[in-house]
């Protein structure tokens, strides 16, 4: 039996987003905290669960559709965006959330990530990122660490590593973030966020895989850490962090420092403040990198211009409006006819 | 319906190689077909005049076909063999179904389109040579040691050779266009010299021009002064004797309305008024590739028809972006040809497994890999039927002509929404480019399309099924008590879930089967083409190759020989009835443009003693080669 939608006047809750598949990812995959963090953003987006669309495309993050009660296609690898679009021209109108993971997003799929966030297709992407393949069983993917030994790089991997969030701004991407799956607070902002903005908005969440890749961002998210290495940027406010708020950001150009503030002279008003329409100070921070700089989360640049799904309805309106809803008949005879009695 | 132009055109002659006028004859001789050549550079503008001729003969009213022939390069470097672009046009004043196995009038504007083309010219053969361009860089580049038009090897045709630049430059010289441009006129001279020839009227030309060229009117004065000139020379320059002046009288053709179509253009048109006679959207996603990419121009225009096209970064994004449409309610399309078709494969199979409707338009052209893009072939029917990962069956049609382009594009679109299945529709570049004249339908005909949504959510699941065509139900996002989910994992047989149950994966592997199996009893039956039911042999074509097969048949049985004619448009599932009609007949000959594919496929499926007659050159077959392998089968020699 299907689940009727309830009444509009109800509100929804996170059980009206969670279907009655069992979930299946590892024991402490930090797949659930991000699950958990979306079912719980949606009642409060007020969205429908009708018009919610979950599209993914193959790996362990691609599972994700199946637990929501929402329309979901679980598409082939790395190919999602590409779905996403043919939905989006078709009726602009659905909610389109992209799951995808490093693999999935950045190597079989990297040419269809590129093109789904430079045509500015109106949807929202969350790419998992936990720096392994976890469904076929521990390989290194494309940001994977140089030297991680995995069972297809025994020596260590020599594969330079892409940064997701460069490649997002590289690609003109128009809404950049990121977020941690187990901070479920500040990922539920990003998601809301993410959602107002109109057009593609990119999601990196850090993720942890507990079975082949533990702790690789342990670095940043230790509770010991986590304030030096974590800077929670926010538009016109200074980029500063640190346990007490007092280490902050330098940025001239492409060059960063890290200060602290009422030391050596400095004073809040020396630390860059954070425009989020700036795309070369986004460049900047997005390639911050422990442990010499902290990692940079929240929203760091957004810049809206037309989706495109919306500019190829204008663009089928326009045709309407200049030549008419199209004859066959009319079609057919257009151009050289002649006839034969 | 004789082909015994041959007899009237071409003459064996002694006083070839007329340099010398001698006195005109203004009576004209009748022709009941003719088969003319245009070649030269790329940037000749030979497939404009080809086209143009096509228009006017239209209008006179004759039956047509064309066939053009272009070079790999966009612009070849000017002279060199490869280069060579050619547009050859059948005309006739009875019904034709093939572009002419051999041209009578050769129109040859360099050394190296004569190189490349005179081998197909029959003996007493009529060349109209641009003697201007035969220059000792341009014989070089044809790898010409000597002028072919001094040293006596055009023996035995007839030779016209004008000054064609020269004389098309004199002829506009009065306008303000360059010298470049001048020199460019030299084709539509040329055109205006055969419309003398061939008695057509200049007027459909000239109105065409003026259209094209309606920003720049001096190139409108200086291309229809070429063109007068061109016919004025025919009417004033005393023709050499054995050139004759022509006329080809009016075709018997069903009444009606009538325009030029070519293949590429129907298909469009098709799925265009697809989306109106179902009444839903069509979202084509495609990607650009040789010889297919001018669907997607015919249909970019088409917007307010209901169409969305999407040019997608690659072929792959191109057939999943049709999917997701699907998905989501429209009818998605996408085009391509062979080398895309490889590239979409894995999609296509997941539309298969999730089952919804998509039409995939595949324009085939010769191969394997890149193969010979601008050059024709029908190989990719293997990759249709079984080029996909696990049993993946799914529905296969192919178009016989230009025409029949426009039907099967509908007809891709009713049996994909109604059977919620892939359908991939077999064309290629012979009928893309090539062009007909097509009776055009009225809307009102055609077939209408019923496209229904699923919107029941009692004892709902995805995978719900019409008991009759095992189609499953089209729940479309956006309805509210439907939300499911799909994808490429197994699905339970009952309930839609994910399933890794051994016998539901058989059980399910059956149902796409059977389902696509059932589609047979909602398609014509087999008919027999030409000929009996039952017989000494029985030519078996499919898609492009129906003209030159059923031409051959026609020309074999009015010489009393025992072969009959069965052309398939439905290549799988085949017609319930085709296997119990193959087996009344003795031998089986398949004509393909392949190493024979569609006789391994009748070999294996109905255990037929099916023979391949192979063509794989990047050429349709000519009607002589057809009516050879006939005469053979039925003396008992082995063909091929």
């Amino acid at each position: 039996m299907a689940p009727l939608d309830p009444p509009a006047a109800k509100k929804l809750t996170k059980k009206d987003f969670t279907s009655d598949q069992e979930v299946r990812w590892c024991p402490g995959c930090g797949d659930y905290a991000i699950l958990a963090a979306i079912q719980r953003t949606l009642p409060e987006l007020g969205v429908s669960r009708e018009k919610s669309l979950f599209i993914s495309g193959i790996g362990c993050s691609s599972r994700f559709p199946y637990y929501m009660d929402t329309y979901g296609f679980h598409t082939i690898h790395g190919r999602a965006p590409s779905f996403a679009t043919g939905v989006k021209l078709v009726n602009p109108e659905l909610d389109v959330w992209l799951i995808t993971g490093d693999g999935d997003g950045l190597s079989i799929g990297g040419n269809h990530l590129l093109h789904v966030l430079r045509r500015n297709v109106n949807i929202q992407v969350m790419m998992f990122n936990n720096r392994i393949y976890g469904l076929t069983k521990g390989q290194y993917s494309p940001t994977s660490l140089v030297g991680l030994k995995s069972p297809s790089s025994p020596m260590g991997s020599i594969d330079a590593p892409v940064n997701p969030m460069a490649f997002a701004l590289g690609a003109n991407a128009r809404f950049v973030s990121r977020g941690i799956d187990t901070m479920i607070k500040p990922l539920s902002a990003l998601f809301k966020e993410a959602h107002a903005h109109k057009g593609a908005s990119f999601i990196e969440i850090l993720q942890n895989c507990p079975v082949f890749n533990d702790g690789t961002w342990t670095h940043v998210t230790a509770r010991d850490v986590s304030s030096d290495m974590q800077l929670w940027v926010e538009h016109g406010k200074p980029l500063l962090f640190g346990k007490d708020k007092k280490k902050g950001l330098i940025i001239s150009g492409a060059d960063a420092k890290v200060v602290t503030v009422g030391e050596d002279g400095f004073t809040e008003d020396d630390i860059t403040v954070h425009d989020e329409t700036s795309l070369g100070l986004a460049f900047t921070l997005a390639h911050l990198l422990p442990p010499v700089f902290p990692m940079v989360f929240g929203v760091v640049y957004r810049n809206p211009a037309p989706a495109y799904d919306e500019a190829v309805a204008a663009q089928v309106d326009l045709a309407v409006e200049q030549q008419g809803e199209g004859d066959i008949d009319a079609l057919l005879r257009s151009g050289h006819t002649w006839t034969v009695e | 319906m004789g082909f015994n132009h041959a007899l009237c055109l071409r003459r064996p002659r002694n006083e070839n190689h007329m340099d010398t006028p001698v006195s005109q004859d203004v009576t004209r001789k009748t022709l009941e077909s003719v088969v003319i050549r245009f070649a030269g550079d790329s940037g000749d503008g030979m497939q404009l005049a080809g086209t143009q001729f096509t228009q006017t003969s239209a209008v006179a009213g004759n039956d047509l076909a064309t066939f053009p022939d272009f070079p790999a390069e966009i612009r070849a470097p000017a002279g060199t063999l490869f280069g060579v672009s050619g547009f050859q046009l059948h005309f006739a004043s009875h019904e034709i179904l093939t572009p002419g196995d051999e041209p009578d009038v050769l129109v040859a504007m360099n050394p190296a389109a004569l190189k490349v083309n005179l081998p197909d010219v029959p003996t007493g053969g009529f060349i109209i040579v641009n003697s201007d361009a035969f220059s000792k860089s341009n014989l070089k580049k044809a790898g010409y040691e000597a002028n072919p038009l001094e040293d006596g090897s055009l023996d035995g045709y007839r030779v016209l050779k004008i000054e064609i630049t020269r004389l098309a430059t004199a002829a506009v010289e009065h306008t303000e266009i360059g010298a470049k441009s001048a020199q460019r006129t030299k084709n539509v001279w040329t055109l205006g010299l055969l419309y003398w020839l061939f008695d057509r009227d200049r007027t459909p030309t000239k109105e065409w021009l003026q259209k094209k060229f309606a920003k720049k009117p001096a190139l409108v004065d200086a291309n229809i002064s070429a063109l007068d000139a061109g016919h004025a020379y025919g009417e004033t320059a005393e023709l050499p004797t054995g050139v004759e002046l022509y006329k080809v009288p009016k075709a018997k053709l069903p009444p009606g309305t009538y325009r030029n179509i070519e293949g590429n253009t129907a298909l469009a048109w098709g799925i265009a008024a697809a989306a109106k006679l179902s009444k839903t959207k069509v979202m084509f996603g495609s990607y650009p590739i040789t010889p297919a990419s001018s669907v997607l121009h015919a249909l970019a225009p088409l917007k307010h028809f209901g169409v969305t096209t999407f040019q997608a970064e690659d072929e792959i994004a191109a057939v999943c972006s049709a999917i997701g449409a699907s998905w989501a309610g429209a009818v998605g399309v996408t085009s391509t040809s062979g080398p895309g078709m490889a590239l979409k494969g894995e999609a296509i199979g997941l539309a298969i497994m999730i089952e919804l409707p998509l039409v995939i338009l595949d324009v085939q052209r010769a191969g394997p890999s890149t193969g010979m893009p601008t050059k024709t072939e029908q190989a990719d029917l293997f990759q249709a039927l079984y080029g996909r990962n696990s049993d993946a069956p799914l529905c296969v049609l192919a178009p016989q002509s230009p025409g029949d382009c426009f039907l099967m594009a509908i007809e891709a679109v009713r049996i994909a929404t109604k059977y919620m299945t892939p359908v991939i529709v077999l064309s290629d570049g012979y009928i893309a480019n090539g062009a007909e004249p097509w009776a055009v339908p009225s809307f009102d005909e055609l077939p209408k399309i019923d496209v229904k949504y699923h919107a029941d959510t009692e004892d709902f699941h995805p995978y719900l099924r019409d008991p009759k065509t095992l189609a499953r139900v089209w729940p479309i996002p956006g309805t509210p008590g439907l939300e499911h989910r799909v994808g490429g994992l197994e699905k339970d047989f009952d309930s839609g879930h994910i399933s890794y149950d051994p016998d539901n994966h058989h059980k399910m592997t059956q149902v796409r089967a059977g389902k696509i199996l059932g589609i047979a009893d909602d398609i014509p039956e087999q008919k027999v083409e030409l000929g009996a039911e039952g017989g000494k042999l029985c030519m078996v074509s499919w898609g492009s190759t129906y003209g030159s097969v059923n031409e051959a048949v026609r020309r074999a049985r009015s010489q009393g020989k025992d072969v009959s004619h069965v052309h398939l448009r439905y290549m799988w599932p085949m017609p319930r009835n085709l296997e119990a009609l193959l087996k009344t007949y003795d031998q089986i000959i398949v004509p393909e443009l392949n190493n024979g594919q569609l006789a391994h496929v009748l070999r294996a499926e109905y255990l037929l003693p099916a023979q391949s007659l192979a063509k794989v050159a990047g050429k349709p077959f000519r009607v002589g080669e057809v009516l050879s392998a006939i005469d053979d089968a039925l003396e008992g020699k082995e063909s091929n």
